[in-house]
């Protein structure tokens, strides 16, 4: 008999990073508690939870902490076996690890940078964007997800494409992700937000594009991704 | 044909990561090294994303970026030679990717950062830099050994292997900048894992030599400043 699990994860209600957390856990039907963050004032628990970042998310299983969205997506893959979001076999697995670190490393940044940028610059984080954009259309092709007929790593990750990267580009003005360039990503968002238990956890698109128009001045100064 | 082809050479850390994967499991392999400066087919058509060693190739399928490459070695050859590189256990999966996480992203660019340093003040910036990371280390090692030589316990473990492959660098640095990085006073478990470390039969057979390191150092630190020299002129 399984002892009751605790799981908890700090979490903030417009953050990309907690969504994936969350995502992964309702897909895995894993009961857990939400711990909302006020990032202006982080709580002890998430301080003592990951002293070296101070960042959200942080999963906390039976009093374990593990910070880090890839790695909390490792973790609850490991530990909750039902719905596996990783592929068994060693060269898919390592690609659904490659394809996700890549997203995190070159494209969310691009993307960012390129809404809050402006001049050179910001056409030199478009080309960089668009050429990252063009790379995850090509690799997704005709299949409906990245993981192949049902949701797994490599979607949980893009999740940042599926609706915040619509709300940004909307407050900067820009265009990014388009149908016309894209087309295998645009389809991907459409199945993606249309899924029920993506929907379950999605953040209102209203709020967050309320939350990044009022923020839009001090994101402009800092360029920074903790908002 | 090799069924398992590596590209890269051990003067890269990232490269000597998969060496030391591949040396614990007594993996056989055929080492494709780059010519500096040049990129060849091969690396252009296995890593088109990102164009850098190291890259795998295993029945001719290429897996790329050091720490995928490690798991899947990890993953291949679950039992060969000295055994299991990850944990077994989930929660100490994730602290060893997690520090492995830190090492690449913080501690490796301030490692970089002292090299590049083109003032006294801003060498000793980037040195107390990555001195803060090493004592982040040092205290993660005390957790994670619990006593043992590795940060894995008894067995090269993740992490050993993700960290170690920047030893021999960092003794190149201390050499040709006279510098103290690994303090053997305020970081002195780390100091007995080096040793540990570099003692290990499997790590041994890839260790580049110091020497060779050093001057490899001394040559790109030369190439930089004529680089920086010329574009002032």
């Amino acid at each position: 008999m399984a002892e009751a699990e605790q799981v908890k994860v700090l979490r903030f209600w417009a953050s990309p990073w907690s969504f994936r957390v969350e995502l992964a856990l309702k897909l895995k039907g894993v009961p857990h508690e939400k711990v909302e963050e006020d990032l202006a004032n982080k709580s002890p628990l998430l301080l003592a939870s990951n002293p070296i970042h101070k960042k959200i998310p942080v999963l906390l299983h039976n009093g374990k902490a593990i910070p880090e969205s890839l790695i909390i997506l490792e973790y609850i893959d490991e530990t909750w076996t039902d719905n596996p979001i990783l592929p068994k076999a060693p060269h898919e697995r390592g690609m659904a690890r490659f394809w996700s670190r890549f997203i995190d490393d070159k494209c969310v940044g691009a993307c960012w940078m390129s809404c809050w940028t402006e001049g050179e610059t910001q056409q030199m984080f478009m080309e960089q964007a668009r050429a990252c954009l063009r790379i995850l259309d090509d690799e997704l092709g005709g299949r409906r997800f990245f993981g192949g007929e049902s949701i797994g790593l490599v979607d949980i990750s893009a999740s940042f494409f599926a609706l915040w990267l619509g709300v940004l580009q909307e407050v900067a003005g820009i265009s990014l992700i388009n149908g016309d360039e894209f087309p295998n990503l645009c389809r991907w968002i459409e199945g993606f937000v249309a899924s029920d238990v993506v929907t379950e956890c999605l953040p209102p698109r209203d709020k967050l594009l309320a939350v990044f128009q009022s923020k839009k001045q001090a994101i402009l100064a800092t360029k920074s991704m903790v908002y | 044909m090799a069924a398992v082809k590596l590209i890269g050479s051990p003067i890269s850390p990232f490269v000597l990561r998969t060496m030391i994967a591949l040396s614990l499991k007594k993996v056989e392999y055929e080492l494709l090294p780059e010519k500096l400066g040049e990129k060849s087919e091969l690396l252009l058509k296995s890593n088109p994303v990102y164009k850098k060693i190291p890259v795998l190739i295993h029945h001719d399928r290429p897996i790329c970026e050091s720490a995928v490459i490690v798991e899947y070695i990890d993953q291949v050859w679950p039992e060969s030679g000295y055994g299991a590189i990850l944990p077994a256990d989930a929660y100490h999966r994730a602290l060893h990717r997690f520090w492995t996480f830190y090492v690449d992203d913080k501690l490796f660019p301030s490692l970089v950062a002292i090299g590049k340093a083109e003032t006294e003040e801003a060498k000793a910036e980037a040195v107390e830099q990555f001195r803060a990371g090493l004592r982040l280390l040092e205290e993660a090692f005390v957790k994670l050994s619990e006593g043992k030589a590795f940060f894995g316990g008894d067995q090269v473990g993740f992490l050993d292997v993700m960290l170690g492959c920047f030893v021999v660098w960092i003794e190149a640095m201390e050499e040709v900048l006279s510098l103290e990085l690994l303090e053997e006073a305020t970081m002195p478990a780390l100091h007995g894992w080096v040793v540990s470390f570099r003692a290990h039969e499997a790590v041994k057979e890839v260790m580049p030599e110091s020497g060779k390191v050093v001057e490899f150092f001394k040559m790109i630190r030369a190439m930089r400043m004529k680089a920086a020299a010329d574009a002032t002129n």
